[in-house]
């Protein structure tokens, strides 16, 4: 097997700051699905022990140090930024790393720029670090959590650069607005 | 119109997917007779009022929704995911 690079589906694409919030592409690095079996989320609590974290509950994250744990779905976590320990019979665990492209949105008009993509409210009194959500953007599927000073945007790779335009035009047109 | 999904909370129209009346949840014995196959598949009764019917978050958590809403009212009165009712298989 030949040395392959590593590319992000945004590779080269900079920041976007604009009326004090910035858009910038994010490598996540590796992203494990984990799907528990039924009745196995104690066992998958005890392998994720030396992590950190416990498999969260609907619309939370659990994050420690570099690690993070996303609910997507029922019975489905993406594990971020942390190898995926042996999960043996407990759960379903894929490498999904090349499949998801992230965007980090920052700033004073987070919650401004989301309300022209996304029905959910972003404020961070609505939508605070430690909370997920699957909605979508614009049309397409995403999973969004907030960290602190920031909300994290996934979507599928196949959809990254609509994304990223989506996500840019937004921060434009209400930077046209505010006559920046 | 806005459906409460169970785990994702209250949601906009526009992320479900209708597939159909609740009745394609009670799918005949395979040995049943041709008449109770026929009616599962095309027989719906067209009721004005309350009704029950099938729904996928399909922009949300992907799960699959019983939802009864009525047709009159246009009130929706509860939201349930499929895979939490009784005695369903997990």
């Amino acid at each position: 097997m030949p040395e392959l690079i590593a590319k992000t589906a945004l590779d080269g694409q900079g920041a976007l700051t604009l009326i004090g919030t910035t858009l910038a592409p994010v490598d996540l690095g590796i992203i494990t699905s984990i799907a528990p079996f039924a009745g196995q989320v104690k066992a998958i609590d005890t392998a994720l022990k030396p992590l950190g974290l416990s498999f969260p509950p609907p619309n939370t994250t659990a994050a420690s140090g570099a690690a993070r744990l996303v609910w997507t779905g029922p019975d489905q976590a993406l594990l971020i930024g942390a190898d995926a320990p042996d999960l043996g019979t407990a759960a379903a665990t894929t490498d999904q790393s090349g499949g998801w492209s992230a965007l980090r949105l920052s700033g004073a008009r987070v919650a401004d720029v989301m309300a022209r993509l996304c029905p959910l409210d972003f404020r961070p009194s609505a939508f605070a670090p430690g909370q997920a959500a699957r909605a979508q953007l614009g049309h397409m599927n995403a999973v969004f959590w907030a960290e602190k000073d920031a909300l994290m945007i996934l979507t599928f790779r196949s959809m990254a650069q609509t994304a990223w335009d989506e996500c840019a035009h937004a921060l434009t047109a209400l930077a046209a607005r505010a006559g920046a | 119109m806005r459906l409460t999904c169970p785990l994702c909370g209250p949601r906009d129209r526009r992320e479900f997917y209708y597939y159909g009346a609740e009745d394609y949840l009670h799918r005949p014995a395979p040995d049943a007779p041709i008449e109770a196959w026929d009616d599962h598949l095309h027989l719906r009764t067209n009721l004005a009022g309350v009704i029950k019917d099938l729904w996928y978050h399909e922009g949300g958590c992907a799960s699959w929704l019983l939802v009864t809403r009525n047709t009159i009212t246009h009130e929706v009165l509860s939201v349930e995911r499929v895979a939490d009712r009784k005695g369903a298989s997990a």
